[in-house]
C-alpha cells in the first residue's frame, strides 16, 4: 500500500515540489526528431504544425485533453496511422537521423525497433511464454530454443512479471489480471529488443495499484530505451517523465522539462489545463 | 411552466397496496408464466417433430440392412457350366466367368429342390452371388454346396406378413409357405452388408447404397476443395486489401445475392458452363463438385468475412506493433482467431450441398448407375437424388430401401458436421 500513499502524496503536493530525483534533460542524446508534422484525417486536420525532439536518457510525457492529438502523434512515431486508410502525414519524423516516412524504410523493421504498449492490455490468446516469444520467433532473434527462453526469461524479468509466472508460463495470457496483463505487454514488447517504446495511455484501464507497478517499471526502463508515454493523468506525467509535451486542439502548446513545465508553464493554456481549467 | 409546476397541489404517495396495483402486480407474473409456456411448447413442438421423424425413418428403414435370404443347395460338381478350378487360375479367368452360365445353374438349383415355382423363391440376381462364390473359392467347382441367396421381393414381404400390392390370394400361399420354408430352415432373415456395399438395381433385393455414398463423397471432396480456399480467400481479400470502391460495392452485393439464389439456377449455369462449354463428363462426380462449389462458396465467404471482422482490432495492432508484417498478423492472428466463424458457416454451406437435389438433376446426376463410381469422372449419383429415384419406384421393395437411404443420408450429414464442430472446438479460443 506503500505506493498508493506514495502516489496520493504526489498527487496533493506535485506542483510546489517537483520530485528531486529528475535528471536534467539537457544532458540527452537525441533519438527521434519531428519537424512540421500535420495529419489529416480525410479532410480534417487532426495534428497541426508540431516539431518535437525525443531523448534517449529520457521518459517524455504527452498531455493534453482528450481528442487533442497526443494519441494520433504516438501513432505517428511508428507509422500505426498507416492501417488507418484516410490518414495523411506530412512533414518529417526522424529516427537516428533516418526519415521514417522514406520509401526505403521498412515499416516491418521500423515498428521492431519502435515498439508500442496500448491503452487496452491486448495479449494474444496464447500462453504467456508464446506472447512474449513471438516478436523475436518472426525476427529470427533466436537462433535455438534455448537463446529463445532466455529472452522470454529476460523480458519477462525486466517487465516486473517473471516472478509472478514463472510456473505457468503456459497458461493463457488473457487469464492474467489487467495489471499483468499489460506488464505481459510491455515485455512482449521488450523481448524484440526496441530502442523506443510508445505507450499510448498504458494505465488508463487499471487500477491504482497496478497503474503504480507499472509506473514503477518505467522509471526501471529509463534509460534502456527511449520512451515516450501519451497520458491525461497529470500526475502521473509528473511522477514518471522528464519532459513533457503539453497537446491542445492538434497543436504543440508548450514543450519542456517536466518540473518546468508543471511549476512555471509559459503558455497560459498550459497553465489552464494544468490547475484545472479546462481538460 | 416553473410557477405552474410549483402552484400544483403536492403529490400523494404512491401506494402500492392498492387493489389496481395488486392487480397490475399479478397480470404481469401472469403474462412472465404465459411467454415462458409458449417458449417451452415451441421447443416441445419441434422436438415432437424430430422424434417422430427420426421414429419412422428407422422403424420403417432398418429392415433395409436386413435381406431375407434362402439356402440353395448347388451341386457345382454336376452342372453344366464346365470349369475346373485349374481354369481359373490364368489370365481369361474374368471372361470364363462371365461366359459361364451362372444364371442358368441358379434357375436348375433352385427347380431341383423347391419344384417348379423354385426360381420365384430367389432374386433375380441371385446367380451373380454363385459366380462371386466360385470367384473367391474355385475348389468349390467340384463339391456339392448349399448357398445363402437373397430371396425374391415376394419372399420377403411373406417374411413380414404383407405382400405389398399383390392380391390376396396369392399373398396366402406365399405367406404359407414361407411358413414352411421357416420351418424347415431353409429361410432366414439377417443382417446383411449388401445395402452398404451394392449400388443401385432394378431389383429392391439387390440394391445398395454404396454407389451413391461414394457419389456423394466424391462430390463433397470436390466442392471442399474449391469452396473452402476459394471462399476463405474471397473473404480475406475482400476484407483485409480491397479498397473501398465502387467495384468492391459490387463484388459485395453480387456475393450476397449468390448466396440467396435458387440452387436449380446454379444446376443450369453448370449444365450450361461445365458439360457445354468445357465438355466435362456428364454425370460426374466432378461437375457435381464444380456446381455444388459455386453454392456453397459465398455462403462460406459471408461467414468468413463476418468472423474476420469480429477479430478484435486490438489484436491486429497488437501483432502489427512489434512488427508483424500484414501477411503475419493475417496467418498467425486473424485466421486462426476467425477459424471457428469460418468452420461453422462452412457446415452450414456443406450440409446444405450434401442435401441438394435439384442441380444435380440438371448435370445428370440421376442416371440409373449400377456400378460405383471408380473416380471423379466415373457417372455418378448422390444420396439424395438417389433417394429421390428409389421414392419413384413402383417395387414396393424399394420403400424401406429408400428410408434406409435416407438414415444413410442423415448419418453422412452427422458425421460431417461432427467432424467440422470437433475442429471448430479444437480451434475456438477466447479473448
Amino acid at each position: 500500500m506503500n505506493n498508493v500513499g506514495d502516489m496520493m502524496n504526489d498527487a496533493t503536493d506535485i506542483q510546489a515540489e517537483p520530485r528531486a530525483d529528475t535528471p536534467a534533460p539537457t544532458t540527452d542524446t537525441l533519438k527521434m526528431t519531428a519537424r512540421n508534422v500535420d495529419v489529416f484525417y480525410g479532410a480534417k486536420q487532426a495534428i497541426d504544425n508540431v516539431s518535437i525532439d525525443i531523448g534517449m536518457e529520457n521518459v517524455t510525457a504527452f498531455i493534453g485533453p482528450s481528442g487533442c492529438g497526443k494519441s494520433t502523434f504516438l501513432r505517428c512515431l511508428n507509422r500505426m496511422n498507416d492501417t488507418i486508410p484516410i490518414a495523411r502525414v506530412t512533414g518529417q519524423i526522424e529516427l537516428d537521423e533516418h526519415d521514417i516516412y522514406d520509401p526505403s524504410m521498412d515499416v516491418v523493421q521500423l515498428r521492431a525497433r519502435v515498439g508500442m504498449v496500448f491503452q487496452k492490455p491486448n495479449p494474444f490468446p496464447k500462453s504467456i511464454f508464446e506472447n512474449v516469444a513471438y516478436g523475436p520467433r518472426i525476427h529470427g532473434l533466436a537462433t535455438s530454443k534455448a537463446e529463445l527462453d532466455e529472452i522470454v526469461e529476460k523480458s519477462l524479468i525486466r517487465a516486473g512479471l517473471f516472478e509472478e509466472v514463472k510456473d505457468r508460463l503456459n497458461d493463457s495470457g488473457t487469464a492474467l489480471s489487467g495489471g499483468q496483463q499489460q506488464r505481459l505487454c510491455i515485455a512482449r514488447a521488450i523481448a524484440v529488443d526496441p530502442e523506443v517504446i510508445l505507450m499510448d495511455e498504458p494505465c488508463s484501464a487499471l487500477d491504482p495499484i497496478a497503474t503504480a507497478k507499472i509506473e514503477e517499471l518505467i522509471n526501471d526502463l529509463r534509460g534502456k530505451y527511449a520512451i515516450v508515454i501519451v497520458t491525461h493523468n497529470m500526475q502521473q506525467a509528473a511522477r514518471v517523465s522528464q519532459r513533457t509535451a503539453f497537446f491542445h486542439l492538434g497543436t504543440l502548446v508548450e514543450y519542456g522539462e517536466t518540473s518546468d513545465l508543471f511549476t512555471n508553464p509559459s503558455q497560459d493554456r498550459t497553465k489552464d489545463y494544468i490547475t484545472g481549467r479546462y481538460g | 411552466m416553473n410557477t405552474a409546476i410549483a402552484s400544483s397541489p403536492p403529490r400523494q404517495p404512491t401506494d402500492w397496496s392498492a387493489d389496481a396495483m395488486q392487480r397490475r402486480i399479478r397480470a404481469r407474473y401472469r403474462a412472465e408464466k404465459r411467454f415462458r409456456f409458449y417458449g417451452l411448447f415451441a421447443v416441445l413442438l419441434s422436438a415432437g417433430f424430430l422424434a417422430f421423424l427420426l421414429v419412422t425413418m428407422i422403424s420403417s428403414g432398418a429392415r433395409g440392412f436386413t435381406q431375407t435370404q434362402i439356402a440353395l443347395p448347388v451341386n457345382f460338381a454336376a452342372s453344366d457350366i464346365f470349369l475346373e478350378p485349374g481354369q481359373l487360375e490364368g489370365d481369361g479367368r474374368d471372361q470364363l466367368l462371365a461366359q459361364a452360365d451362372f444364371q442358368g445353374l441358379a434357375r436348375q438349383s433352385a427347380i431341383t429342390t423347391y419344384g417348379e415355382e423354385g426360381p420365384g423363391l430367389l432374386s433375380n440376381g441371385a446367380w451373380v452371388l454363385l459366380r462371386d462364390a466360385v470367384s473367391a473359392d474355385p475348389s468349390l467347382l467340384t463339391r456339392n454346396e448349399t448357398l445363402w441367396v437373397p430371396a425374391s421381393t415376394e419372399v420377403d414381404f411373406a417374411a413380414r406378413g404383407d405382400s405389398g400390392s399383390r392380391q390376396s390370394e396369392a399373398r396366402d400361399v406365399m405367406i404359407l409357405r414361407y411358413a414352411e420354408l421357416e420351418a424347415s430352415e431353409q429361410v432366414r432373415r439377417t443382417l446383411s452388408w449388401n445395402f452398404l456395399t451394392l449400388a443401385d438395381s432394378s431389383d429392391p433385393t439387390l440394391v445398395g447404397i454404396w454407389g451413391a455414398l461414394k457419389g456423394s463423397l466424391l462430390t463433397m471432396t470436390i466442392t471442399l476443395l474449391l469452396a473452402f480456399p476459394i471462399g476463405v480467400l474471397t473473404a480475406v481479400y475482400l476484407e483485409e486489401y480491397a479498397p473501398e470502391n465502387r467495384w468492391t460495392d459490387i463484388i459485395e452485393v453480387s456475393i450476397n445475392n449468390l448466396a440467396a439464389v435458387p440452387s436449380i439456377i446454379f444446376g443450369l449455369l453448370g449444365l450450361a458452363v461445365f458439360i457445354n462449354v468445357f465438355h466435362l463428363p456428364r454425370s460426374a462426380a466432378i461437375v457435381g463438385g464444380l456446381t455444388l462449389a459455386l453454392m456453397t462458396m459465398p455462403v462460406i465467404v459471408i461467414a468468413g468475412r463476418n468472423a474476420i471482422k469480429s477479430v478484435p482490432p486490438s489484436i491486429r495492432d497488437a501483432a502489427l506493433g512489434i512488427g508483424a508484417s500484414p501477411v503475419q498478423v493475417l496467418t498467425h492472428h486473424v485466421l486462426p482467431l476467425s477459424l471457428p466463424g469460418i468452420l461453422t458457416g462452412t457446415i452450414i454451406g456443406m450440409s446444405r450441398a450434401l442435401g441438394e437435389t435439384a442441380p444435380l438433376l440438371l448435370i445428370g446426376m440421376r442416371a440409373f448407375v449400377a456400378t460405383p463410381p471408380g473416380g471423379f469422372t466415373d457417372p455418378a449419383t448422390v444420396l439424395p437424388v438417389q433417394i429421390f429415384l428409389w421414392s419413384d419406384e413402383l417395387d414396393p421393395g424399394f420403400v424401406e430401401k429408400t428410408s434406409a437411404a435416407i438414415i444413410v443420408l442423415l448419418l453422412f450429414l452427422l458425421a460431417m458436421n461432427g467432424i467440422a464442430i470437433w475442429l471448430r472446438n479444437k480451434y475456438e479460443q477466447r479473448w
